[in-house]
């Protein structure tokens, strides 16, 4: 269960996490840009667009959802489905919207934009936590296997 | 206005994000978090304006844009100037017809760094008050310069150590009070004046919603830990958060009318401000003996600010 939830990319577009940062493929310097340039957040209408979920819109490759920041990290966060209890906390807190959470459940994290500052792990407020700090490259399976036991509480 | 609801935290996570990922602010900081959170409080239109700061230059690294909204950046201090201009060309073309959706809500925002609120845009900000358009500004109070290196602002506190203010053997940091902006924008005769942290997501969600809701100018005074000038560990960002909200160096309140003054959140067991501080290190140099009165200072002038807040609850004054 919980290696199919991180495996299915729910909300995620054709384009995510495709640019790196600065590259600007195909475009001109920041210094050369004329005045009258127009950058757009989307193709196209761009009406009620608080209303559509991520893999509804359609991202322009002006917006920042199309690059990537995955380098910056060393350690990544993973998720434990079967601890996690939907609290949100990790999602109301996540400085870089990197929490995957639809109709009031969480799916998973979006590697593409998460910078592994592990404030996400901080707020997790399951015994054991159901969001832990892993080596960038440790394998998913391996890292479950890792998980820790519930702590007990120790009587004072 | 389309207010999201936000009765628990689950609810709140049904909102889509109109601040996208992949900006280049540092890992754990809390402006995003700020940021993300008003902007999924409403589902109406924004018109977002920001000051030059940390937000401004991570978000809109050429050619990307991490808004999903209509974001305007002119100058370093005329977040709040450009934001009323556009609110008064709002009103107006309203008024003709020849908007798009002329029944479309829109909301004006501001953002600004404490520099760029307590200094430089100060002036701006203080005549966009007085005109009285209808926007809510935002204040991100990191307590320093931060994105040119940490330099001290009219937001540091006592006793704190910054790249123009430094720590040594002569000096314990900066050695002036912090400006109490609440109080001065709540003079402004503004209708919504609060103080409110990330941490209590709820509180500063009802009180963005409060602010967007209200016609007339309100000010929102936030703080944003600074992992990097504050010099803590990325992911205490939330933690240290909690510690300046419970020894009310930090505490949340909200000023309706200029009189009515709410306290939103009380600790239950508030704690030295030795505790805050000793998590941060601007401010290591203080617990040297020779600096402890520093600490006593700093501690005094919390309790009677404490103390002031209360009986202004009170009175309703």
């Amino acid at each position: 269960m919980s290696v199919e939830s991180q495996d299915l990319n729910l909300c995620a577009n054709d384009n995510r996490g495709q640019l790196q940062l600065g590259a600007g493929a195909g475009l001109v310097g920041w210094d050369e840009v004329t005045q009258g340039i127009v950058l757009t957040s989307f193709n196209g209408d761009a009406t009620g667009i608080a209303n559509k979920k991520a893999e509804e819109r359609t991202y322009s490759e002006f917006n920042s959802y199309t690059a990537s920041v995955a380098s910056w990290r060393v350690n990544k966060p993973v998720f434990n489905r079967d601890i996690c209890i939907d609290c949100q906390n990790c999602w109301v807190w996540c400085p870089d919207s990197s929490i995957l959470s639809r109709d009031k459940q969480m799916l998973g994290i979006d590697y593409d934009h998460c910078k592994g500052c592990e404030v996400c792990v901080e707020v997790c407020p399951t015994n054991p936590k159901s969001l832990l700090m892993f080596n960038e490259h440790a394998d998913l399976d391996e890292s479950l296997a890792a998980w820790p036991e519930k702590k007990k509480k120790e009587k004072k | 206005m389309a207010i999201t609801s936000i009765k628990n935290l689950k609810e709140f996570s049904t909102n889509n994000d109109r601040f996208e990922g992949a900006h280049t602010l540092c890992p754990g900081c809390a402006h995003s978090m700020i940021v993300r959170e008003l902007m999924n409080c409403t589902d109406d239109n924004l018109v977002i304006s920001s000051n030059t700061g940390c937000l401004e230059v991570s978000t809109a690294v050429y050619p990307f844009t991490s808004w999903d909204t209509s974001w305007i950046h002119i100058g370093f201090e005329n977040a709040a100037t450009s934001v009323t201009a556009a609110q008064v060309m709002h009103k107006v073309r309203k008024k003709k017809g020849t908007l798009k959706d002329n029944d479309a809500p829109v909301k004006f925002v501001a953002f600004g760094g404490d520099g760029s609120t307590f200094d430089i845009g100060f002036q701006w900000l203080s005549g966009a008050m007085e005109r009285g358009h209808d926007f809510t500004y935002i204040c991100l109070d990191n307590e320093n310069y931060a994105n040119t290196g940490g330099q001290r602002s009219s937001a540091t506190p006592v006793g704190a150590h910054t790249s123009t203010a430094q720590a040594g053997t002569h000096s314990y940091g900066k050695k002036q009070k912090k400006k109490d902006i609440v109080s001065i924008m709540a003079a402004h005769g503004s209708p919504y004046v609060a103080q409110l942290a990330p941490n209590k997501w709820k509180s500063m969600a009802k009180g963005f919603q409060k602010a967007l809701e209200v016609e007339g100018p309100c000010f929102i005074n936030t703080v944003s830990p600074c992992c990097t000038e504050w010099k803590f560990d990325p992911k205490d960002t939330i933690n240290l958060t909690d510690l300046a909200t419970d020894s009310l160096m930090f505490p949340i309140y909200e000023i309706i009318d200029s009189h009515e003054l709410n306290i939103l959140y009380r600790p239950k067991n508030p704690i030295k401000v030795e505790e805050y501080m000793a998590a941060q290190g601007r401010y290591k140099h203080l617990f040297k003996p020779q600096y402890r009165h520093v600490i006593d200072m700093v501690q005094k002038d919390i309790d009677d600010k404490w103390d002031l807040l209360q009986r202004r609850e009170e009175a309703r004054l």
